[in-house]
């Protein structure tokens, strides 16, 4: 017979705790370490607090000036230069192609290199790993800095901005993607004969292309994004109208704008989607978009 | 002529129809995207010749950012070299908290926000429809952009910058939250919905220990991620190390371009692999 819980009283829960207080309590080293972590957690969140004086005070005061601020980006208004709002946001978008779609075949090379099944050998690994990290680690913006030193103001910055960090980016989305593919196929090819280039040709990338191609688009979505913020450093797009327009405070016009953008990712996301459907078949349909 | 052979045939037509369906969708496709691309390099203003002839000034420049090492003087030069290292580790520091208290009001946002925006947990269309907006706005604006406007409302400083951040955090994980939630098992769901539980206490019990792992999972990376915004947000006056890095930048002081970047990308390195180990040791027993 089962027994029935209601049937269960003190006394017996109490000798079932005794015998099995495991089942009803973590070990005390657990309990300590969860409690020294809770502490940890609010005397960092305490003290970020106070440095970076996040008052209600403060808070109060500069909302005032954020309504204001939000209230003056009604109506949207065009302004004057419509048409050069226009060409910068396919500007934008046509940065944030061509950086992906050269990022992407960049990423090739670098992404096998970085693959520990493909190059076994730790250090020549080890290197061409960091260098995908640091391409990776510093933000486009700073790129595109960078690059608007190095090669002028104007679109052409903002593309290389995009192709150096996303070809770190790729390079590693590329190189998990060749980590996890099946070893079957490449012993298959290697039994027949196949020498390395014929391997990674026929074992590894057929698994690994949908997965590929899925990151590259997921990539795309997240540079239309980005790609709107390069103008703010003279980088192309229409990030530079954007900033100028926040700047000067003409915020109706400033609102115009971010509802272009709103727009234009908009339709790049659902465009991507349709593409996504048609190349993958919604197999590789990875988690992605943090952006 | 027998019918076996009669269906090769049929077998060999069908296979050659296909093979030039696929043929023609390829090419297609292929001409669409070599449009595409000559489109976008000629409003994108891409010309190969100009991108080759700056490819000298590039290597230049990334030269002039070296700095002088010699072995025989090498802490005399790595001195010079990183010639302020307390303001810089003090900056790096600041950029760091600055990532995380964005992260943890970001996810806070998101968090109270999510449970609205998932169709099998929402309350109403209103509300459903309206936080799903405000999280498409939130990601979809540019970090920088915010930036910019809180910098004007709230003052130059890390207030701005850590609003900016959680802003756009919070639009970032709320979509990640609430696809998480749509996929949740819905049994624990019905079975305390039988029990006669309220709204909240759903949320509680059946839905937060489900996707609890993922959520801290996505609010790792979303710390990696808002790491490397942090170190920009001062190129528009929002704190961190942005702003010395924009006038190294800016005024061309070419080394401390380098030591600046080097300290970021190991900073950046060190907090990868560090969420890397503390993903590893909440999740790692029930997915290895």
């Amino acid at each position: 017979m089962r027994e029935n819980i209601a049937n269960f009283d003190a006394a017996s829960i109490a000798a079932i705790r005794a015998r099995h207080p495991l089942a009803f309590q973590a070990p005390l080293s657990v309990r300590l370490r969860n409690q020294a972590a809770w502490f940890a957690f609010f005397v960092l969140t305490a003290y970020c607090f106070w440095t970076f004086d996040l008052s209600p005070a403060r808070l109060w005061a500069g909302s005032g000036t954020l309504l204001d601020v939000a209230s003056r980006m009604f109506p949207p208004t065009v302004g004057d230069a419509f048409n050069d709002y226009l060409w910068a946001l396919f500007q934008t978008i046509a940065m944030a192609f061509l950086g992906t779609v050269i990022a992407a075949v960049l990423a090739v090379p670098l992404g096998l290199l970085c693959a520990r099944n493909v190059l076994p050998v730790r250090i020549a690994q080890f290197f061409f790993r960091r260098t995908s990290d640091t391409l990776r680690g510093i933000d486009q913006v700073i790129w595109a800095l960078i690059f608007v030193r190095a090669v002028g103001l104007g679109p052409l910055a903002g593309i290389l901005a995009i192709i150096i960090s996303d070809t770190g980016t790729l390079a590693k989305l590329y190189s998990e993607a060749i980590e996890n593919a099946e070893k079957k196929q490449v012993d298959g090819i290697r039994g027949c004969g196949g020498n390395p280039l014929q391997t990674i040709r026929f074992g590894i990338i057929p698994q690994v292309l949908p997965v590929m191609l899925s990151n590259v688009l997921y990539i795309f979505e997240s540079n239309t994004r980005s790609a709107t913020i390069l103008g703010i450093v003279g980088a192309g797009g229409i990030g530079f109208y954007l900033a100028d327009r926040i700047r000067t405070m003409l915020w109706e016009e400033a609102s115009f704008i971010m509802i272009m953008i709103l727009i234009a990712v908009y339709v790049i996301d659902w465009i991507s989607k349709l593409i996504r459907r048609r190349l993958i078949g919604g197999a590789a349909e990875t988690s992605g978009g943090l952006h | 002529m027998t019918s076996s052979s009669a269906t090769a045939l049929d077998f060999e037509a069908h296979y050659r129809s296909l093979g030039a369906r696929k043929r023609l969708v390829t090419i297609a496709y292929g001409t669409l995207f070599l449009i595409a691309f000559g489109l976008s390099a000629w409003v994108g203003e891409f010309d190969p010749l100009k991108l080759l002839r700056s490819l000298p000034r590039v290597h230049e420049y990334a030269v002039k950012t070296l700095p002088t090492l010699s072995l025989a003087t090498l802490w005399h030069d790595l001195n010079e070299w990183f010639y302020a290292p307390g303001k810089w580790l003090s900056l790096l520091w600041e950029t760091i908290l600055i990532a995380y208290t964005a992260t943890l009001l970001g996810t806070l946002g998101a968090l109270a926000l999510c449970f609205h925006a998932s169709q099998n947990l929402r309350r109403g269309s209103v509300s459903y429809w309206l936080v799903r907006r405000i999280f498409e706005v939130a990601r979809t604006i540019p970090d920088l952009v915010y930036a910019l406007i809180f910098v004007f409302a709230f003052g130059i400083g890390p207030l701005a910058g850590i609003l900016a951040i959680a802003v756009h955090s919070m639009g970032g994980s709320g979509k990640l939250f609430a696809e998480t939630v749509e996929n949740i098992d819905m049994k624990p769901v019905e079975g305390l919905r039988a029990t006669g539980a309220n709204w909240l206490q759903i949320v509680r019990f059946a839905v937060l220990p489900q996707v609890l792992p993922n959520f801290a999972t996505f609010t790792l990376w979303r710390f990696e991620i808002n790491v490397r915004t942090a170190s920009v947000i001062g190129f528009v006056g929002a704190g961190g190390i942005g702003q010395e890095l924009y006038i190294a930048i800016a005024r061309l002081y070419y080394e401390d371009i380098s030591a600046l970047l080097l300290l970021l990308v190991i900073t950046v390195m060190l907090i990868d692999f560090g969420c890397e180990k503390l993903r590893h040791a909440m999740i790692g027993k029930e997915h290895h």
